[in-house]
């Protein structure tokens, strides 16, 4: 038997036909099997094709990653799965709009850290900003606990989109 | 490939055709009415009529697996649906190429909670290989093509086709099966040549090697059993098997060490446990075969070839993956093994074998008979011995009477012996039977059933008796549902929790009400003279063969141990004990 393995994370892209019920397919598979989600992103990729892209970031033991892949491999509208974190160097985006709540120097400060963070305002009030931040998932987490001690009301992060770096198609 | 035009009904019944569908499982209701009626008078498609949808599934199956060919049900909406989960379920586990036509309500009003709505797709998507709900007669050719190509094609398994009624009736272009294969469902089924060799490489240096086959080998057709053979018989080496692949490799031959597994033979267990290289062949390490994984066959190098990547390193870590279907990989293993057989290792092998033999000795399927009450496992040898030949396919129930089937009836072919191996269905034996004598009319079919097991699609009688199908039902009647009951024995002291059949019927009254012809053996005196009359019979028999109450099945691998830690009948004196903590958290 191999030595007991480490968790990891993976980011896994799956291209898929966009047609009904897929999503339900792929998220089946892992509430049925016992398998984790830590974020799952969707969306037609191609209007000609009718492919859609999933980004899923799960974490397993190797054997377990191996598993999630095969079995999405074998799921019959999906084409192609690809493990971002493996196959490829590759990089990783998450947008979030964040809501935060304050007056006074609070408010300022909230602004200064945006600016920091390169968190465009996209909304206000004279006690409110709404923000959207983009970047790396763990960039995002520490600007929204940044945001908490401020006045921090709403977070919507998208979940994590991904693609390989270089020239090659997926 | 010319078109034309036709309503969606008559498209299906004309896809059934131009796969060569002969017969035809199901049962009429509001939803599928028009396919129905574009089968009235149809002489192509054979309808059998069953008495309960789970019976079309089972039925399905017996068919597919005794012939190779998928098995095809049809089924209204709602209720019909939700029986057929069942049978959906144990087909997706013992990988059976099936296609399911399932009805549903008008597009308008699915969603509504419609008269016999029910979400036929959201209910069968974890249970079927891949299903469709048809939203416009125009895809409903392809999709009825697709259905077959990915029920048939790589791992096999079921398929739902939901086809709302309205779809039914509207008028679309229907063309033919095309050869060309699927967009996106492409499985591999020539092996890489890199890995065979690699294997091959392994075999050569093994002194203890052993093969280990499953279902795969039936699956991937008569080829692969043949092909089996011989590359068993070039190397000389042992083989064994899972429940589902038995019959890919004749038991009759000395080479064969019987079933492995909770249930298996004290030389196939002690085998697996010791061998050095272990050459798996289309079986997938489940729980039965491999009882407490941390145990498994711990010095071996593994080989494994499956059609399924998702088989590979889930419950075992391999050394040697091999993906692609057993018969194209064993066609180029025999090829390399003749350019290097040579090389073996002879001596050890010899070693091996008497090693084997020596296990062999401890002759575990051994009983103590009886001249007053029929033993179980001894009716299943006067049943083998009475009845064994090419022309015989058994089915079973689920319980301690298959396992016994699995005992102590020996199979030479493939593809004559049905089981839910699996899903572990009650019920499953009867109406496969049904299937497998409707795919083989002149055969001998019998399904070795249990008292409570057989009560669970009793109704399916009345099928045989309407299509005239000889079929046999060899009850072992200890009237305890016998396998709950041992582990009650084994695991909870004894406590027989509502394992015992109560309120039985008279199963010769029964087989009579129904029109069929009832025998029962009482002595092992008549055992032999009943069988007899039961294969005479041209007609439905339900034999209701008064076995020993309290009989265990062994050898047994108790739950959380490991191959060479089985109970054997004569050490099982006091096997309440047998079991232990851990392996009682265990199923």
């Amino acid at each position: 038997m191999p030595p007991k393995a480490e968790i990891e994370r993976h980011t896994i892209a799956v291209l898929v036909d966009n047609e009904a019920g897929v999503l339900a397919r792929v998220i089946g598979l892992f509430s049925g099997r016992g398998y984790n989600i830590e974020s799952l992103t969707v969306a037609e990729v191609d209007e000609n094709a009718h492919t859609s892209r999933i980004t899923i970031v799960t974490n397993g033991t190797p054997m377990v990653v191996e598993q999630i892949k095969a079995q999405l491999n074998r799921l019959v509208p999906v084409h192609k799965v690809v493990d971002l974190t493996v196959d490829t160097v590759s990089i990783e985006r998450e947008m979030a709009l964040v809501k935060v709540s304050g007056t006074g120097e609070k408010r300022v400060e909230a602004l200064r850290l945006s600016d920091a963070f390169r968190a465009a305002v996209i909304d206000t009030t004279h006690s409110s900003f709404v923000f959207e931040i983009t970047g790396s998932p763990e960039k995002i987490n520490a600007f929204v606990s940044l945001m908490r001690p401020l006045g921090l009301v709403d977070v919507s992060r998208t979940g994590v989109v991904a693609i390989a770096r270089g020239a090659e198609q997926m | 490939m010319a078109s034309r035009e036709m309503s969606g009904a008559e498209m299906v019944v004309k896809a059934l055709e131009d796969h060569g569908v002969d017969t035809l499982f199901g049962y009429p209701g509001g939803a599928v009415l028009p396919i129905y009626d574009a089968l009235f008078e149809r002489e192509s498609i054979k309808h059998v009529l069953v008495r309960h949808e789970q019976g079309a599934l089972h039925a399905a199956e017996g068919y597919a697996r005794s012939s190779g060919k998928p098995g095809v049900v049809l089924v209204t909406s709602g209720p019909g649906a939700t029986n057929a989960v069942t049978g959906l379920t144990d087909a997706l586990m013992d990988s059976v190429p099936l296609v399911c036509i399932t009805g549903q309500v008008p597009t308008h009003l699915i969603g509504n909670d419609a008269f016999q709505e029910a979400d036929t797709v959201g209910i069968t998507r974890p249970c079927t290989k891949h299903n469709w709900l048809v939203q416009s007669v125009d895809d409903l050719p392809r999709i009825l093509h697709e259905a077959f190509y990915v029920a048939t094609h790589g791992r096999p398994g079921p398929v739902v086709v939901d086809i709302p009624k309205d779809i039914q009736f509207q008028i679309g272009l229907y063309t033919g099966p095309t050869t060309q294969g699927h967009r996106t469902y492409r499985p591999q089924v020539k092996g890489n040549i890199d890995s065979i060799r690699e294997a091959i490489d392994l075999i050569a240096t093994a002194k203890k090697p052993l093969f280990y086959t499953g279902g795969g080998v039936i699956n991937s057709g008569p080829e692969a059993s043949q092909l089996l053979r011989e590359f068993v018989h070039t190397t000389g080496f042992p083989i064994t098997s899972t429940l589902m692949g038995l019959g890919a490799f004749p038991a009759s031959d000395k080479q064969w060490l019987g079933m492995l597994g909770m249930h298996g033979t004290y030389e196939a267990n002690w085998a697996m446990h010791d061998c050095d290289v272990m050459i798996n062949l289309g079986a997938r390490f489940d729980d039965r075969v491999t009882g407490v994984v941390d145990k498994f066959s711990p010095d071996s190098k593994k080989i494994h070839v499956d059609i399924d990547p998702s088989s590979i390193n889930k419950n075992v870590h391999v050394d040697v993956p091999i993906i692609g279907d057993v018969a194209h990989v064993l066609e180029d293993m025999l090829r390399l093994w003749k350019a290097k057989a040579a090389k073996q290792d002879k001596g050890a092998l010899a070693k091996w074998w008497k090693q084997i033999d020596h296990w062999r000795d401890r002759k575990s399927l051994e009983f103590v008979n009886s001249d007053t009450i029929i033993k179980p496992q001894h009716a299943v040898q006067r049943l083998w011995e009475l009845t064994k030949g090419p022309d015989t396919y058994i089915t079973t129930e689920v319980g301690q009477h298959q396992m016994w089937a699995a005992q102590h009836f020996h199979f030479d072919e493939p593809n004559r012996w049905m089981t839910s191996g699996g899903l572990g269905t009650m019920g499953y034996g009867l109406p496969a039977a049904i299937g497998v004598q409707m795919a083989h009319p002149d055969a001998l079919v019998i399904d070795i059933a249990g008292e409570a097991s057989i009560q669970m699609c009793m109704q399916e009688m009345s099928t045989a008796i309407q299509y005239d199908l000889p079929v046999k039902i060899f009850i072992l009647n200890n009237e305890y549902m016998g396998m709950v009951r041992q582990w009650q024995q084994l695991l909870h002291g004894a406590r027989y929790s509502h394992s015992y059949s109560e309120a039985l019927p008279d199963f010769v009254k029964l087989a009579e009400a129904y029109g069929g012809v009832g025998i029962r053996a009482e002595k092992p005196g008549e055992l032999d003279d009943k069988i007899r009359e039961m294969i005479d019979v041209k007609r439905p028999v339900l034999f209701d063969c008064r076995v020993d109450k309290m009989e265990n099945c062994f050898p047994m691998i108790p739950s959380g141990a490991a191959h060479n830690e089985m109970i054997l009948a004569d050490e099982a004196k006091d096997p309440t004990d047998a079991i232990s903590e851990e392996g009682k958290m265990l199923v």
